[in-house]
């Protein structure tokens, strides 16, 4: 910085690189882009929303703003066209219809394809808009000539008037001077007689008749090149520099007979109207000599302020690496922890309350910055009004969508690998679930259908369920289904598992196979997405009435409450969450099936036995204790008992990624660092309950 | 020092401002929309207001008449930053008491010019 960058034909002319801004104008461009959307998506054609408009409006209009200003024309033509129709329906000089709003929607599509070819350097074809331009420009002027207002063309800097009063030559200028108040036998003439006298003071008239200021002071109309101040030194001759006010009015224009030529900025008022005088007389200016160029020298790298008050653009990246600081932090904490139980607490009892404050702050910390990742799940909702609007209109449904905790925050990890099993969800209940009109009417329901989509918090996870009032799911049809598959039915299946088999791998009932979502490899897909997460998806149904599946998450990836467990010298972590009931077993209890293993009985069920020693070939301790620890773990509606040796303990932990330090192993699910410095394997539950 | 106040709802036009106008010398303050900018100009007096015309909140007219309503700013050069200079923006650019006004996209070292010669 501080060297005159010549930008040749970029825009910033000599001595700005606007390249730096450019990032930022896109986030904001598709922030924009994403309002403008969902306003149209719900504004009310027949009764549009004042606010609404506006808001459109100005979501084009600022797209346009940067656009122009930082070079990219095609994005700027197109934003034009549709801040033009925009602006014709915020003054209620034209009627939004559906085809506008479609061809303002495909605009904003092919805006957004736009904006990312820029993003990634502007190579490659531009998308074509001709099409979209003639649309708008057609349909804006059907609709005002409807209308019977003439077209307002949004002109440019080159459209428009001309400007009229501009500054004229540089230096000089018309300035109103205030006199008084005037002592008894002052004669302001004589302030008029110095500009006559002295060459190169300029003219001086003056103000009289109903703009003259009052009879105690006196107004002078001033055309000067000279610096006020030197216009008020010459004053001081005749009267006291404290009655010599230098009005701030805005200079008069020359009475041009030539229409000016368009300068792109100008001043506003024709005459010297009556001033407000100033609060403090004008004093020093800038160098006048200090040139342009040489005064583009950033005195900081970049403004203090880089983004709105309240919120600061941070990229990803840096917070990945906070949040992987602070990680090694807590497993740091941790191990000083357990070394600091063997020193005798009242030898070292500084170090020891020192190591307890340590752990506080270091847990604050923590919640702190998992916190920084969280994101509402407004974000994942936004995309299903446009979805529903095309998936709707392409089945030639009717679909109402309602939303609630879109507030609810959810890690943006999560949040990314939640938006596709979600959408999978609720492109299966318009497409299977909702009915077309006719039927819904049929059945004594509304034509429209509505799905509900909602989040809330419970625990330590949080539930997100989709909710629709369709035909809901048909038992009978899913029991013989799953027979033609050859899966094994117990009579009196109870409906929840009845709702868990359309979770197989190729399972559909669909009749008609859509190009939506009907081939059936949607929901085996999606379960073993939400399980991989950590999480489960349960199925509620009432045929006639409706279909509701609640999937429920861990809040968060990297952090999780674990059991640790004593397996033949090796520990392991057992999830929390997935843990049911730990308790010794009596021999007595434990039977075995012939090639499926042991069996044990709790109250009245008979859990499988996973003995863990053996499927990781732990070395296992030479004699059989007649009493085992087991602890039942639940996944995917199923249990296991697993045989441990030792309970060891319950905390949180830290949870690294397995695959991407090693590789993937089956059964495990992660690892940790735990308080000794040993690995510690996290298992995967889903996996030793199959 | 003199200081500028810059209101405009677009970040990447607040901070291209800003970075131009810091690197001639002035301290800059920024707001996101009208009612942001009147109360940052009461917290300090500026010497010098810019502000663009659309903007959510409190658009940029009205924010030049209420700056003109408060005693320290009824002289300050205020300028509004436009996209056409029609006859109707004007004539509420009048109105509303305004210095100037400036078409955008302008190009900032211009800007830098323009304000050097309205600002006290």
């Amino acid at each position: 910085m501080g060297e005159i960058t010549n930008q040749g034909i970029q825009p910033g002319g000599i001595g700005i690189d606007l390249s730096q801004f450019f990032e930022v104008f896109f986030e904001e461009a598709y922030e924009n882009l994403a309002s403008y959307e969902s306003l149209l998506l719900e504004m009310n054609l027949e009764e549009p929303d004042d606010e609404a408009l506006n808001a459109i409006f100005r979501a084009a209009h600022s797209i346009k703003g940067g656009a122009a200003t930082f070079g990219f024309v095609d994005v700027a033509e197109l934003t034009h066209e549709l801040e033009t129709l925009l602006d014709l329906a915020r003054r209620h000089e034209l009627q939004l219809t559906t085809e506008m709003v479609d061809c303002l929607l495909a605009s904003g599509d092919t805006l957004r394809a736009q904006l990312k070819r820029h993003q990634s350097g502007g190579t490659g074809q531009p998308t074509p808009i001709d099409h979209l331009v003639s649309d708008l420009r057609r349909l804006a002027r059907a609709q005002a000539a409807v209308a019977g207002a003439t077209d307002k063309t949004a002109g440019g800097a080159t459209g428009g008037d001309r400007g009229s009063a501009a500054i004229a030559a540089l230096g000089e200028r018309v300035i109103t001077i205030r006199v008084g108040p005037n002592e008894q036998g002052f004669d302001v003439k004589s302030l008029l007689d110095l500009f006559d006298e002295i060459p190169g003071m300029g003219k001086a008239s003056l103000v009289t008749g109903e703009r003259a200021a009052s009879p105690e002071f006196s107004d002078l109309t001033v055309t000067t090149v000279s610096a006020d101040s030197d216009l008020i030194d010459l004053f001081t001759f005749y009267v006291d520099r404290d009655k010599v006010t230098i009005m701030q009015c805005p200079a008069a224009p020359p009475q041009a007979t030539a229409p000016e030529p368009d300068l792109g900025f100008g001043m506003f008022d024709d005459s010297p109207a009556p001033c407000q005088p100033p609060t403090a007389v004008a004093t020093t200016t800038l160098a006048p000599t200090e040139s342009v160029s040489a005064a583009i020298t950033a005195k900081a790298d970049k403004p203090a302020a880089a983004a709105e008050s309240t919120t600061l653009r941070v990229s990803v990246e840096k917070i990945d690496q906070l949040i992987n600081l602070v990680g090694e932090l807590v497993i740091t904490q941790a191990m000083l922890a357990q070394k600091a139980q063997a020193l005798d607490a009242n030898q070292h009892s500084g170090v020891v309350a020192g190591l307890t404050d340590l752990e506080r702050n270091t847990r604050d910390l923590q919640d702190s910055v998992m916190g920084i990742r969280m994101i509402p799940m407004s974000f994942v909702f936004n995309r299903f009004p446009r979805m529903l609007r095309d998936l709707a209109s392409k089945l030639d449904k009717k679909i109402e969508l309602k939303t609630s905790g879109e507030a609810t925050e959810l890690d943006k990890g999560l949040i990314e690998k939640i938006t596709d099993p979600l959408t999978h969800l609720v492109r299966n209940s318009v497409d299977h679930g909702i009915e077309n009109p006719s039927d819904r009417i049929a059945a004594g329901k509304a034509p429209h259908g509505t799905i509900t989509l909602s989040a809330r918090h419970q625990g330590g996870s949080i539930v997100i369920e989709v909710r629709d009032d369709g035909r809901g799911l048909n038992r009978e049809r899913i029991l013989a289904k799953a027979l033609e598959k050859g899966i094994p039915v117990p009579d009196n299946m109870p409906d929840q598992d009845v709702w868990q088999l359309i979770f197989a791998p190729g399972f559909s009932t669909a009749d008609v196979v859509t190009d939506v979502s009907g081939r059936g490899v949607g929901m085996d897909v999606v379960k073993r997405n939400i399980t991989s997460l950590g999480g489960t998806v349960e199925l509620e149904s009432a045929l006639g009435q409706g279909t509701r599946v609640s999937v429920r998450l861990p809040l968060t990836l990297a952090i999780m409450d674990g059991m640790s467990v004593g397996v033949g010298g090796e520990v392991y972590i057992l999830p929390l969450a997935s843990v049911v009931e730990t308790f010794q077993a009596d021999q007595s209890k434990i039977k075995s099936l012939a090639d499926q293993g042991k069996v044990v009985q709790v109250r009245d069920e008979y859990l499988p036995v996973c003995p863990l020693a053996k499927l990781f070939d732990v070395p296992y301790p030479a004699v059989e204790t007649s009493r085992s620890i087991m602890v039942i773990v639940e996944a995917e509606g199923r249990r296991s008992a697993l045989v441990v040796d030792e309970l060891i303990g319950q905390h949180q932990v830290v949870v690294k990624n397995l695959e991407a330090n090693y590789r993937k192993v089956d059964g495990i699910s992660g690892a940790t660092i735990m308080g000794d410095g040993r690995v510690g394997l996290i298992l995967d539950i889903s996996y030793l309950v199959s | 020092m003199l200081s500028i106040l810059a209101v405009d709802d677009s970040p990447s036009i607040r901070q291209m401002v800003a970075f131009t106008l810091m690197g001639a010398g002035y301290n800059v303050i920024e707001a996101a929309d009208g009612q942001e900018g009147l109360a940052k100009a009461r917290e300090k007096t500026v010497d010098l207001v810019l502000t663009d015309q659309n903007m959510p909140v409190m658009d940029g007219f009205t924010l030049v008449k209420n700056l003109r309503g408060l005693p320290m700013y009824s002289s300050t050069p205020i300028l509004i930053l436009t996209t056409e200079s029609s006859d109707e923006m004007k004539a509420k650019g009048k109105a509303a008491g305004a210095t100037g006004w400036l078409v955008k996209p302008f190009d900032p070292v211009r800007l830098v010019e323009i304000i050097k010669k309205v600002i006290r």
